[in-house]
């Protein structure tokens, strides 16, 4: 993380509504740190990965990852945690692509996916990613047939999304760890193939 | 008891409400096809005035030419059943 944050103004509103919040008696310090350790140190794409890396190599846990997001993650030990929400996953094949965004702000399952990137929060990307999709794709270096369905999941309730990538033609013979390294969180977003 | 089921034609209110809202802007007023009911949540409008009113939550697809005038892809949105009227 930049040393810029803490000295921007957003910075200064956070640590007011904070101090408030404990003031009211409505949060603890002892809180606000257990939550962010959850997010911080648990929190990274590998976990997404492997739910991915087990659906590829499993069958049955791919008909219960899609069947039960959240009961898959917690299978594997992972979870929305305090956060909660209800886990979707959706299936890109070879005629439809998925790809996720917040329009309203930047909701994500931190959980899966780690802490989201900036462009995911940005407003060129919530504002056009529903609107032309196959060109803000193709800005990652995603160029999808002319012909491929593209369904854009917008995370504006409870609902958090996870993208089951297309298992690479390369992934043939490669064991669950492997396979894990070859998913980006990108992948997990929809903004790239994998 | 949800009132929409899986393949019914909904259209997105279009009124600007007082307050806040889940339902982007974007979505107003356009037409969709229920996918599923989702849960039954809270509706936020409500929540934030400190009021509870859990109501069904349908996931629905909207096409982008309906939504943009043009496009072929389709974005999908939750909407609280109280964003929502029958589409005729």
């Amino acid at each position: 993380m930049s040393g810029g944050h803490a000295e921007l103004p957003v910075a200064a509103r956070v640590r007011e509504l904070e101090e408030r919040l404990i003031a009211a008696g409505l949060i603890t310090d002892a809180e606000v740190d257990e939550i962010l350790t959850e997010v911080f140190a648990s929190a990274a794409p590998v976990n997404g990965a492997r739910m991915v890396a087990r659906a590829w190599t499993d069958p049955a846990y791919h008909d219960r990852l899609l069947a039960d997001g959240n009961a898959a993650a917690a299978e594997l030990g992972f979870g929305p945690g305090s956060q909660g929400y209800l886990l979707k996953v959706v299936e890109n094949t070879e005629s439809v692509h998925n790809v996720i965004v917040c329009t309203l702000c930047s909701c994500y399952p931190t959980a899966l996916l780690g802490p989201s990137p900036s462009w995911y929060k940005s407003f060129a990307y919530r504002s056009r990613v529903v609107r032309e999709p196959r060109a803000v794709l193709a800005e990652f270096g995603l160029e999808l047939p002319e012909d491929t369905e593209i369904r854009v999941w917008d995370a504006n309730s409870e609902t958090r999304y996870l993208v089951l990538p297309l298992r690479p033609e390369a992934a043939d013979d490669k064991d669950e760890e492997a396979l894990i390294s070859l998913v980006s969180r990108n992948g997990l977003i929809g903004t790239a193939a994998c | 008891m949800a009132r929409f089921a899986a393949g019914a034609r909904v259209r997105a209110r279009a009124a600007d409400p007082d307050g806040h809202t889940r339902l982007p802007r974007y979505a107003r007023g356009h037409v969709g096809e229920v996918l599923e009911v989702r849960a039954t949540w809270s509706l936020p409008d409500a929540a934030v005035r400190g009021i509870s009113r859990p109501e069904p939550v349908y996931a629905v697809r909207f096409s982008a030419a309906e939504l943009w005038g043009s496009g072929a892809h389709s974005v999908i949105l939750d909407m609280w059943e109280s964003y929502l009227e029958e589409a005729s």
